[in-house]
């Protein structure tokens, strides 16, 4: 009470900053949000239009015809066809091997905290720069990975350069940089479990593989589909580690949402068209992220000791 | 049992070396290579006993690479300096513009407090050509395109969210009771921000400014997209430098690992924090 007494007989305009105060300091931040929904809604709105930097004569409302021109569109297909391809494949393979790595190094030894600290180092090589390192370790002429290739029988295994090769070279480098991101969420999730069910059941005798499919994987789904999505919203928009080994090709075998999107806009300076990829692949992320900040939520939750 | 148990663990070892290789070989491979002439290194079968050089690491930091078609001028050291310069400076703004919001949002329920942090979450997962396509027309009419001031701006958009949810989740770790306690001794709330908050989330806001930092540093679209020759960090000098040196390939590794060397000793040190900064303040480390 006096407590409550004394704050209220502060006098200094107290009570009418507090209400202000909030606003006051994250206005910066509600800036920053409009300047990029500025640059956002232009996008969409060029979406619209028929508009070529080559061709700025041609400037046209023109409806959703971008869009329904992708429908007859092969190139589009194929950009639909290969993101999804990218994302699915990177993002399975790199949840098995990082749940795998991540048990692998469960237990608390001194050895196994610092492999796990070292796998970090991929994680933290910037994606392009990764992929000149592969670049250069698969390089036809003194590329190590070309020349073990050539030890086990594959001496025209040409990597990224090769149509039939270049979706395995990026998703192996995607799957390099990114796998320990996964295994080191699923690690701390591992080791957060509580103990006593696993004691209870050693001490019952039940089958490991009955604890881990019934105990272990359930109590770790909610940091699994963290994440996976979270890898998921990134890989779908992969554009680093495409673009750093191939620019897209050879062809157009890795042309992405957003690699297509560049060259559609820095090369045929496309506008239009380019927007209109753009604002797909965001309905696409922002489907997927709806998703994701709910289960990211509860987890969030937990951590802060609430759950 | 035994039995099984001995062979489990020569079966996990093997598993964990195998791992251990694949991740750490390429990493190894081309600080090995940085080392090298370019003799060696077109050397088969490839061999990792060779006379180390320095040579590479010279003519980058002297700026004069010897081709075969003769000297090239080239400033890799330049590119060092702007990832730097970009990196450092995009933080600072957003610990200044994010930390205080970031209190904010923890501390008082507003009306539309936490649209605008759930906005500024989803910028993490918004395609960054959705932005940058429009921003490329916008910054050439600004006058804009290919400077500093413009780069750290967009450079936000990496920065920014990071710094608010990580540091925010700091903010809501500490009671807000001691915060009471010192307003009601007669402070007033900045001091008590400074004095109280402020040192009691450090480590979190240190932490946080560390990888925006790493990601800062990584990024590669937003330059690749705003900036040329002069105002290009690393990542994207880096592949402009692979066109322009040909062929002197032990340069080239000289220049990967000059520009990740920054970033992987960053993430040594600050690994403890590194699980909840990644999972934005969802899983604990």
């Amino acid at each position: 009470m006096t407590a409550a007494a004394t704050a209220r007989a502060r006098p200094s305009g107290f009570r009418i900053s507090k209400r202000v105060l909030p606003y006051v300091l994250s206005l910066p931040a509600l800036l920053v949000c409009i300047g990029i929904l500025i640059p956002f809604l232009t996008a969409a709105w060029y979406s619209l239009h028929r508009y070529r930097l080559s061709q700025p004569w041609g400037y046209k409302f023109i409806w959703f015809d971008n869009y329904a021109a992708f429908f007859t569109d092969p190139k589009f297909w194929n950009t639909l066809q290969i993101s999804l391809t990218y994302a699915a494949t990177t993002v399975v393979l790199e949840l098995l091997l990082g749940l795998g790595i991540a048990l692998l190094l469960q237990k608390r030894t001194t050895l196994n905290n610092f492999i796990s600290i070292m796998l970090l180092l991929p994680l933290m090589t910037a994606p392009a720069l990764a992929a000149l390192m592969w670049k250069l370790m698969t390089n036809p002429g003194f590329g190590i990975l070309s020349y073990l290739a050539g030890l086990i029988g594959l001496h025209d295994f040409r990597w990224a350069s090769s149509p039939s090769t270049a979706l395995f070279t990026v998703v192996l480098v995607d799957i390099w940089v990114y796998t320990p991101f996964i295994m080191i969420l699923l690690l701390a999730g591992l080791r957060s479990l509580p103990t006593q069910p696993f004691e209870a059941a050693a001490l019952d005798g039940v089958p490991r593989t009955f604890v881990f499919f019934r105990i272990t994987l359930p109590m770790l789904t909610p940091y699994i589909l963290t994440a996976t999505l979270f890898r998921l919203l990134d890989s779908i928009q992969q554009f680093d580690i495409i673009y750093a080994m191939t620019q897209g090709g050879p062809g157009d075998t890795l042309t992405v949402f957003q690699v297509e999107a560049y060259l559609n806009f820095f090369q045929s300076t496309n506008v239009g068209r380019s927007a209109a990829l753009m604002i797909i692949l965001w309905a696409i992320t922002y489907f997927l992220s709806n998703i994701f900040i709910k289960n990211w939520l509860r987890l969030r939750e937990r951590a802060r000791g609430n759950g | 049992m035994e039995h099984t148990s001995t062979l489990e663990r020569v079966l996990r070892g093997a598993a964990l070396a195998l791992v251990v290789i694949f991740f750490m070989f390429p990493l190894f491979w081309i600080f090995m290579m940085s080392f090298q002439t370019n003799e060696t290194i077109l050397r088969i079968p490839p061999s990792i006993v060779f006379e180390p050089t320095l040579s590479n690491y010279a003519a980058l930091i002297t700026g004069r690479l010897e081709t075969a078609a003769g000297t090239l001028e080239i400033n890799f050291l330049r590119t060092l300096w702007n990832s730097v310069f970009l990196s450092v400076t995009s933080v600072a703004v957003a610990l200044l513009l994010g930390v205080p919001a970031a209190y904010a949002f923890a501390r008082h329920k507003f009306r539309g407090s936490e649209d605008i942090a759930f906005t500024l979450l989803s910028f993490r997962f918004a395609p960054p050509l959705l932005v940058l396509l429009p921003l490329t027309i916008y910054f050439q009419q600004l006058g804009l395109s290919n400077t500093y001031f413009g780069l750290v701006w967009v450079y936000q958009l990496i920065c920014l969210p990071l710094i608010l949810w990580i540091v925010r989740g700091y903010f809501e770790d500490i009671s807000a009771d001691v915060e009471y306690a010192y307003r009601i001794a007669g402070h007033s709330w900045f001091a008590t921000f400074r004095k109280i908050a402020l040192p009691l989330a450090g480590p979190g806001i240190a932490a946080a400014g560390l990888l925006a930092f790493i990601f800062a540093w990584n990024n590669f679209v937003f330059a690749l997209v705003l900036a040329s020759a002069d105002k290009q960090p690393v990542t994207v000098g880096a592949l402009a430098f692979v066109t322009a040196s040909g062929i002197q390939y032990g340069q080239i590794a000289a220049a990967i690992v000059l520009s990740i060397t920054p970033t992987l000793a960053l993430a040594l040190y600050a690994q403890r924090y590194l699980v909840e900064g990644l999972s934005l303040g969802a899983v604990k480390g």
